[in-house]
């Protein structure tokens, strides 16, 4: 699979900078003002002017999230799978790290250590499931993972209006405030974590090694290249497809436990934030490359964080943020997809052409 | 539970499940998955609705759903057919980008109402006791989705171009050495589904659900392409599985009043439960029992289309 040229960056670039100001002029509004909030909004204008560290450690923090599923599913898509149950993965990471932090009473960073263990085996396990379903129950693994996504959002909803409550009143706006000593370490006055940027960071890392320098990544890469081939020469495929499943999942777990522990600081309902989602176009984007999922999905992170304040600030919906993503997504796809067809065509000619 | 009233408005409440099943079997019995439907059909839903909405002629809204469906539905095929993309990614892409540009541009209709679909009882059928009301006591929209099952199997097993249809999707290299063009014809079938699509989504927002909010088709789009599984890619028996769907919806709601504090989790019991079908109709050990009794096996089994979302290439 190539690589990014510049004239293929380029192109989507500039598609997502004018339908965005086609969309904003149809909206009936000045352009330039939303697309500077999301800057403004996100990591500050002047961007990481001194004293606006608060607003760039939230989407640090948001940025932690994505890059974890993002890694996670550089796994699973190398495998050949799509897994859409990403959402459900980082929801029951969140759960379980939920689950310790409220009944668990220990040190801090023996607390912490335990709330993220219980994220990613959350995830693991809520991975394993779709990945079960798939080797053992022949269910096509982005409708056994959306299934299980529903499950775990009205499993969280459950556990917030009903068992875990808020004490006196029950509301669906979330649980109560974990206890300090479960939340994630942070710089004072933010919500910044040096050790989630870390695990983050590692979790990339270790993909990329996983898929440059091992056995395991190799034989992965071979299951997603070609299943049936795997298996005849002997790689016990659906070994791998669990494998590719519990590493995922328990990434997006560890996202989860970040979300509940280290941003919200309590279980609330929308707790993965939409974030498998939007990882889900990072790695597109990314073209499977664990290097690239860093840059990317900060800047998604920026969207998302800053165009939360569009609502507010300029009385403009925020999905404008989504529909920017979407369209950089889809116009980098159509235009690698562009070039390779015509470099066929040109080398078809070339060769003075067999009929096509 | 079920009295009459209550299988009537499931019928009723079924149109826009009915129609974008129907174009979703279709595209992906040529061997087209169209994985935006979530998205294609909320995107749909609203230009139906502003359409109907701004001039005030809710007939009007129907064309330019099945515009905008077809629209997107196109894009998946060019990207497919045409520039040797996965169709699945786009089409997840594409669910994605129709979702934001939905609530982005419905923003300012939310709470608005259009005329909807006026009610139109069948003389004379209407009156047959227990299928009167249950079938024939609603509007166009829904006898129209009634019409779409029935054309859309006797197109598919009673028609030579059906046939055809089944090929492309099927063996498409034993169509194209027999003259069929098979891009074409993926081209026009996709499109086709996409239409469906699109008018499911303004059957929702012009008649099931009148009105437009945030988000209004969310999640049918995913039940849509699980019930194709669930069908078999077969008109008749995707159609069983929207009933059923609906069914399974208005009792799980039925239950929230004697289980209150599972009111937010009994609505989404259909989804797991639309997993479990999904195992029993794929159970290997149980197909393999079902194969002596070959009845049985045609009612539960679903064995998809050899060549769905695969590309064909003329060498």
């Amino acid at each position: 699979m190539s690589s990014y040229r510049l004239t293929n960056l380029v192109l989507p670039i500039s598609v997502v900078v004018a339908s965005a100001v086609g969309l904003l002029v149809l909206a009936g509004t000045n352009p330039w003002d939303p697309l500077q909030l999301i800057v403004e909004g996100s990591i500050g204008w002047p961007p990481f002017e001194a004293g606006k560290s608060a607003k760039v450690g939230d989407t640090v923090m948001v940025w932690v999230p994505i890059a974890l599923a993002s890694a996670g599913l550089i796994v699973t898509f190398n495998a050949g799978m799509w897994n859409i149950g990403i959402e459900g993965q980082i929801i029951m990471g969140a759960i379980a790290a939920a689950f310790v932090a409220r009944e668990v009473s220990a040190p801090r960073p023996l607390l912490v250590l335990l709330t993220i263990l219980a994220g990613a085996v959350g995830g693991l396990l809520w991975g394993l499931l779709v990945g079960v379903l798939r080797t053992a129950g022949g269910v096509n693994e982005i409708f056994g993972g959306l299934g299980l996504d529903f499950v775990a959002i009205s499993f969280t909803t459950y556990l917030i209006i009903d068992p875990w409550a808020r004490t006196g009143v029950a509301s669906t706006s979330g649980t109560d405030i974990f206890p300090d000593a479960a939340l994630i370490p942070s710089l004072s006055d933010t919500r910044l974590s040096p050790l989630a940027i870390a695990i983050a960071l590692l979790a990339i890392g270790g993909v990329w090694i996983l898929f440059r320098g091992t056995l395991y990544g190799l034989k992965l890469k071979a299951v997603g290249a070609n299943l049936r081939s795997s298996f005849l020469v002997g790689i016990p495929t659906n070994r791998y497809l669990l494998g590719a499943f519990m590493i995922c999942g328990a990434l997006a777990g560890i996202g989860g436990t970040v979300q509940a522990t280290g941003f919200h600081f309590k279980l609330i309902p929308a707790i993965s934030g939409g974030y498998g989602f939007l990882a889900i176009l990072v790695v597109l984007l990314a073209r499977y490359q664990a290097f690239w999922v860093i840059p990317i999905s900060f800047f998604f992170a920026m969207i998302a964080v800053g165009s939360s304040q569009l609502d507010l600030r300029l009385d403009l919906n925020s999905a404008l943020g989504g529909v920017l993503q979407g369209v950089l997504v889809l116009s980098a796809m159509f235009g690698l997809g562009w070039a390779a067809y015509r470099a066929k065509r040109q080398l078809q000619e070339a060769s003075g052409g067999d009929s096509g | 539970m079920f009295d009459t009233a209550t299988i009537a408005s499931i019928v009723a409440g079924s149109s826009a499940l009915m129609f974008a099943t129907m174009g979703e079997t279709i595209n992906e019995k040529a061997g087209v998955i169209n994985l935006s439907v979530d998205g294609s059909m909320m995107l749909a839903a609203l230009a139906g609705f502003v359409i109907a909405f701004q001039t005030d002629i809710v007939w009007l809204g129907f064309p330019a759903a099945a515009a905008v469906g077809m629209s997107v539905a196109l894009l998946i095929a060019f990207a497919s057919i045409k520039l040797s993309l996965n169709q699945v990614a786009v089409g997840f892409v594409l669910f994605a980008l129709c979702t934001q540009l939905s609530r982005f541009l419905g923003a300012n209709y939310v709470g608005r109402r259009p005329v909807g679909v006026p009610t139109w009882e069948i003389p004379g059928l209407s009156s047959i006791p227990f299928f009167g009301p249950v079938f024939f006591d609603h509007n166009l929209v829904v006898y129209l989705s009634y019409l779409t099952v029935i054309a859309t199997f006797l197109f598919m097993y009673r028609t030579r171009k059906g046939l055809e249809l089944q090929g492309i999707g099927e063996r498409p290299e034993a169509a194209h050495s027999r003259g069929i063009p098979v891009n074409k014809l993926r081209y026009f079938y996709t499109a086709l589904g996409g239409a469906l699509i699109g008018i499911g989504g303004a059957a929702f927002s012009l008649d099931v659900k009148l009105g437009w909010s945030d988000r209004l088709t969310r999640n049918l789009g995913w039940i849509v392409l699980a019930i194709v599984i669930f069908g078999g890619w077969h008109p008749l028996r995707a159609a069983f599985g929207v009933l059923l769907f609906g069914a399974l919806q208005a009792y799980a709601i039925n239950l929230v009043p004697e289980f209150p504090s599972l009111s937010q989790v009994l609505p989404s019991i259909p989804f797991p439960a639309m997993i479990l079908a999904l195992v029993i109709v794929n159970w290997k050990r149980l197909l393999k029992w079902l194969d002596r009794y070959p009845f049985l096996r045609a009612i539960l089994r679903s064995d998809p289309p050899t060549a769905i979302g695969t590309r064909f290439k003329v060498n």
